[in-house]
């Protein structure tokens, strides 16, 4: 079935306050629709560390959140420094950081690998100078 | 269908339809027909927000009146440690439940005091294994029935055991039958003096499929003018109160959560805030915690709509009346040391997808659809003056069928300048 819903959020950079609001947003929706909550929860946690990681690596980005009748599609898109080392980055406690975003409490290398936890599948595309593209899907 | 019974009313020869509470309703349960305020009793969480903004005094919240229940042979006063806040110059707590004896209550219990004793369930509670935490807060009714609607993910993380209001109600009823072998059930009446509009709709609808052994619900406000007349400083009361500083520190927000002597906590207060901090708990994105507090109202229950004084005097009122109590005066002995089951809660509030479009997924995602579409003729400027809260809810309403498109003023004019010409005014 090709009919879908698709929700566009633009991930400001550099604002840790505004983060997580796309993920609000999401989930408003996904209650409307019916969604289950427990796929509700695993869709806003594995949004909300992806928006976090556009912010401090990426200068923010794009999310985009596809809905179709048997699963949920979400897309980060970034024009980013991309990850040099896909392997090492998804090692739980893993992070590139700076200091001063690990001094907000961000940073502590859980965000890839919770995303994949949170998430049925996810591919990573990114090249170094370029940018990432996330791509999670949660089957419904 | 609906059976949840509301404690908020509307005046409507008072409610002119200014749209200020339909925007600042937090679960946009609120819209304009007809030139009135209407409340979706399936969305509303009695928080109160609306009876606080109303500029035409047009929201009340409804309670009984105590001159309508003389009726009860035997009547028991449960106050809300909230009251003792609300007099100027209150030194002792006893002269406020020897107040209440005056104007014809024959026994008190304290919710103070029953607060204290759910401060020590909830001490041993929190060393269970295998709960889910943070455990939160289960007094403020406003967030049992906001974590059912919108939240069904931490229903488990409520604390499972009954709030002091209930307590104190179970207790009173208990200590009448005791002293008073007498008394018939019926001719026992249990009076909460409560300072917000949600206890009153919790009395009304019972909770997680319990009814409360509360049978009347009186307004602190009420109460308070019953009471400053029968008060008299300087006599000696004959009435010993029975709580301590955590017991009354209950009133305001962070009382609960600082009486449990541990200090991985959260307290929150404000219904914003609250909706806040259950989001991040939700996505996980808060540090480890053992126990959230969380107060629908401004300052804990001290800021609720049925009280006098403006919540943050009342609360230094209440460390004036706290200055000389001993710490607690309600403890658990070892032998005790477990939650009796008569406390605990089984059935938590039930989830239901209130918010949701339709029963079929397919139909759900072509209305969303359509919401999407609609939102984007609009103006997005939310002023409300179509009786929704927002564009977004506007788009909404049209897509269920409660709103017709031609109630957007702006599009309105659009379209008529699109036909008319632009207005010439001033030619």
């Amino acid at each position: 079935m090709s009919e879908h819903l698709s929700f566009h959020y633009s991930v400001d950079g550099d604002n840790f306050v505004s983060a997580g609001q796309a993920s609000v947003q999401v989930k408003k929706n996904l209650r409307e629709l019916g969604i289950a909550p427990e796929v509700i929860r695993r869709v806003s946690i594995a949004m909300y560390e992806g928006e976090i990681n556009m912010v401090i690596h990426a200068d923010g980005g794009n999310a985009d959140v596809d809905v179709y009748e048997d699963r949920i599609v979400i897309t980060l898109d970034d024009h980013g420094p991309g990850i040099a080392d896909v392997t090492l980055a998804m090692q739980e406690g893993y992070s590139t950081a700076n200091e001063s975003v690990r001094s907000l409490g961000f940073g502590a290398g859980m965000g890839l690998p919770n995303m994949k936890r949170y998430t049925d599948d996810m591919q990573i595309d990114t090249v170094v100078g370029v940018g990432t593209k996330i791509t999670m899907t949660i089957k419904l | 269908m609906n059976s949840y019974r509301h404690s908020v009313v509307l005046d409507e020869e008072k409610c002119t339809g200014c749209t200020t509470c339909i925007r600042r309703c937090p679960t946009e349960a609120i819209r304009i027909l007809n030139g009135k305020a209407n409340i979706d009793t399936e969305r509303c969480i009695d928080c109160g927000e609306c009876i606080r903004v109303c500029p035409h005094k047009a929201k009340k919240a409804k309670c009984s009146r105590f001159e309508h229940y003389m009726h009860y042979k035997w009547k028991v006063a449960l106050p809300a440690p909230a009251l003792f806040g609300q007099f100027n110059g209150l030194e002792d707590v006893d002269e406020v439940l020897e107040g209440l004896k005056r104007i014809g209550f024959d026994d008190i219990f304290e919710v103070a005091k029953a607060a204290e004793m759910v401060t020590a369930y909830t001490r041993t509670y929190l060393k269970t294994d295998h709960i889910k935490k943070p455990v939160i807060s289960s007094a403020c009714p406003v967030i049992g029935r906001l974590i059912a609607l919108r939240f069904p993910y931490l229903k488990d993380n409520l604390l499972p055991i009954m709030p002091p209001m209930e307590i104190a109600a179970v207790e009173a009823r208990k200590k009448a039958q005791r002293e008073h072998p007498e008394l018939k059930p019926e001719e026992i009446g249990i009076f909460f003096l409560s300072p917000c509009a949600a206890k009153v709709s919790y009395v009304r609808n019972g909770y997680g499929g319990f009814k409360s052994n509360v049978d009347v619900v009186i307004s602190l406000s009420d109460i308070y003018f019953l009471l400053i007349s029968a008060m008299k400083r300087g006599n000696v009361p004959t009435v010993n109160s029975e709580s301590g500083m955590i017991g009354i520190g209950w009133a305001s927000s962070g009382g609960e959560a600082t009486a449990l002597l541990n200090d991985s906590y959260l307290s929150a207060d404000g219904i914003e805030n609250c909706i806040q901090v259950l989001e991040s708990i939700e996505n996980g994105n808060i540090p480890q915690l053992e126990f959230v507090e969380l107060n629908a109202c401004i300052g804990g229950c001290v800021g609720g709509v049925m009280t006098i004084e403006n919540p943050f005097i009342a609360k230094t009122r209440l460390q004036t009346v706290r200055r000389y109590l001993p710490v607690s005066r309600n403890f658990l002995s070892g032998d005790d040391a477990y939650v009796p089951p008569e406390y605990t809660v089984d059935g938590l509030p039930e989830y239901k997808p209130i918010t949701r479009l339709s029963d079929s997924m397919g139909q759900s995602m072509r209305m969303m659809a359509q919401i999407q579409q609609i939102k984007q003729t609009l103006p997005g400027i939310d002023c409300g003056a179509c009786g929704s809260p927002t564009c977004r809810a506007f788009a909404e309403d049209v897509v269920r069928g409660l709103a017709s498109d031609g109630r957007c003023c702006v599009v309105l004019e659009q379209r008529k300048e699109e036909t008319e010409g632009p207005s010439h005014d001033g030619t």
